[in-house]
């Protein structure tokens, strides 16, 4: 499903003393099946930008195309419901949206409000449950009485089993511990590939946007800063760092080497396994190994 | 979502905004008592006057105060039907049908009608320009005295204070869990009123549970900064009565006198 948002932009409190523009003039498309991630720091529009991708917010100009779905400025948003099935979020502290006093229970209330059977449901969170990395016996207790990580992985479940074809993160690994961290970054990029989602993940962390990312959009004061793939983005290191961003520890590591040593190496190792690689492979080209 | 606005205080600045809580406080308590005075067109012309330059001083944008206003319109137009109807006093004005309307009956009708728009005007006129926070320090200074009476002002106030605290970081709550609930397809805006009431437990489960986590925070929060009640406490935000303080109060005693004259010397 492709994504076309053509000069959005957004004010909050309309005509009020509290106005504020968050979005200005935002043009932007997402290929099907691409994984971008949306990054920039607090208060630069991506929370915003992504709660248009399924109805959230209404434009106050511009319109944005989901699919066969379109959403204008001028006109009432009628029927969100097919769309919000599409497009799955994963709002940050996503387990501060559990009520339900099963974990079973509040997997299978999203699917069933889109109409899914109950046995359906049952079904698609049973399965879900070693995707996301619990156990089966959670299934019956109270999604209160588990750990916050725990939660995090019943609410992510809660979305997967919607079976959206847009998965929208919004900065999923808030406050989880590295372990934590890796796990589940690497499970959405796992659901990302075997399912074919359109993946937005939107981060601060420029580590996570650049090794998982297909395409990268900075956003800086409501506006899209740049945009391009991960390589395009580190050619220019100092306009990342203008807007308040860091650029990974590794690029920077090969930002530094070329300095030294007047050597160019492709910008595009974003583990430390893979810039190892990269060394090696320079080394044994100039002889030296 | 429609925007939320915390009471309904409008940040811009004037002499209004400035004002000393208490003074705002006991201002809008005598307007309330001597509105009652008014029993002409002439008094409440005065009335309308003072207000309409109260409206102009707070420089709150006249939207405001119209939106502010339109709860209390359809109570007024109630009453001033029910007065127009039911008082069978002085002449008849003009008749439909068999139903006669008086004069006593129009007149009445528009006082009561004006009494009800002025008394709200002025009184959302006091949350319009005061933050809660400030009226609930007003409050409590007022009601100090009372602590001689082992009334708890200070628990009190403290507790209006929370209150008014979290009420923004529960709308901004309920907000998020809206959204994360309407993303998973629950129909809060549209759809049958028995589906929307069943809505309402996705939304205030979480935020009850949410809110008793934050309670439980604060109070260990504010135990390990040493609060120990209000005994010996001093205030991060003092309260000065300053000369515009002492002008409102005198304008109102102005007000007041002209009421009086008006209603029992001016014939």
């Amino acid at each position: 499903m492709e994504i076309n948002i053509k000069n959005l932009e957004h004010r909050y409190m309309p005509d009020s003393p509290f106005e504020r523009l968050a979005l200005v003039d935002v043009t932007l498309t997402i290929p099907p099946h691409a994984y971008i991630a949306v990054i920039g720091h607090t208060g630069s529009g991506k929370s915003t930008l992504i709660q248009h991708l399924n109805g959230l917010l209404k434009p106050t100009k511009g319109e944005i195309t989901i699919g066969d779905r379109t959403i204008r400025a001028q006109e009432k948003a009628k029927n969100l419901k097919p769309l919000r099935k599409k497009v799955g979020i994963v709002f940050q502290y996503p387990e501060h949206q559990l009520f339900e006093e099963t974990v079973e229970k509040d997997i299978c209330f999203g699917p069933m409000n889109f109409g899914i059977s109950e046995e359906a449901a049952k079904q698609k969170a049973r399965e879900l449950l070693p995707i996301v990395g619990l156990e089966e016996d959670v299934l019956q207790k109270s999604p209160f009485d588990l750990s916050g990580g725990q939660m995090r992985r019943v609410a992510i479940a809660g979305v997967l089993a919607m079976e959206p074809e847009v998965l929208i993160l919004d900065e999923p690994t808030a406050g989880l511990d590295p372990r934590g961290r890796m796990e589940i970054m690497e499970m959405f990029y796992r659901l990302h590939k075997e399912k074919k989602l359109t993946t937005i993940l939107v981060t601060h962390s420029m580590e996570d946007a650049a090794r998982y990312a297909d395409e990268i959009v900075v956003m800086e004061q409501g506006k899209v800063f740049m945009h391009g793939t991960p390589e395009e983005i580190f050619k220019e290191p100092e306009a990342i760092r203008k807007v308040g961003l860091d650029i990974p520890e590794t690029i920077e590591f090969i930002i530094k080497l070329e300095k030294k040593f007047g050597v160019r190496l492709p910008r595009h190792a974003y583990t430390i396994d893979a810039l190892a690689d990269e060394i090696i492979a320079l080394l044994k080209k100039e002889g030296s190994l | 979502m429609p925007p939320i606005i915390i009471g309904q205080y409008v940040p811009v600045d004037s002499i209004v905004h400035r004002l000393d809580p208490r003074s705002k406080l006991i201002s809008v308590f005598l307007f309330i008592l001597i509105i009652f005075l008014a029993n002409s067109f002439i008094a409440y012309g005065v009335i309308g006057l003072f207000i309409g330059a109260a409206v102009l001083l707070s420089r709150v944008p006249l939207s405001f105060i119209v939106r502010g206003m339109k709860p209390i319109v359809i109570v007024v137009i109630i009453t001033f039907l029910l007065h127009l109807f039911l008082t069978k006093q002085g002449e008849v004005v003009f008749q439909i049908g068999s139903m006669k309307f008086y004069s006593e009956g129009i007149i009445q009708g528009t006082y009561i009608s004006l009494r009800l728009l002025f008394l709200v005007l002025f009184t959302s006129l006091l949350t319009l320009t005061t933050t809660p926070i400030e009226i609930t320090d007003g409050l409590e200074a007022l009601l100090h005295p009372l602590k001689r009476l082992r009334l708890p002002v200070h628990e009190f106030a403290l507790m209006m204070s929370i209150a008014l605290r979290f009420i923004p970081t529960l709308l901004e709550e309920a907000e998020k869990i809206i959204k994360a609930q309407s993303a998973r397809g629950v129909e809060f805006t549209s759809g049958p009123l028995k589906e929307r009431m069943k809505a309402i437990v996705p939304l205030l489960i979480p935020l009850f549970v949410s809110s008793f986590k934050r309670a439980e925070d604060l109070a260990l929060a504010m135990e390990a900064r040493g609060y120990r009640g209000g005994e010996g406490r001093t205030k991060l935000r003092i309260l000065t009565w300053g000369l515009r303080d002492h002008l409102l109060l005198l304008s109102l005693f102005i007000l007041t006198a002209i009421l009086v004259w008006i209603r029992f010397y001016m014939k």
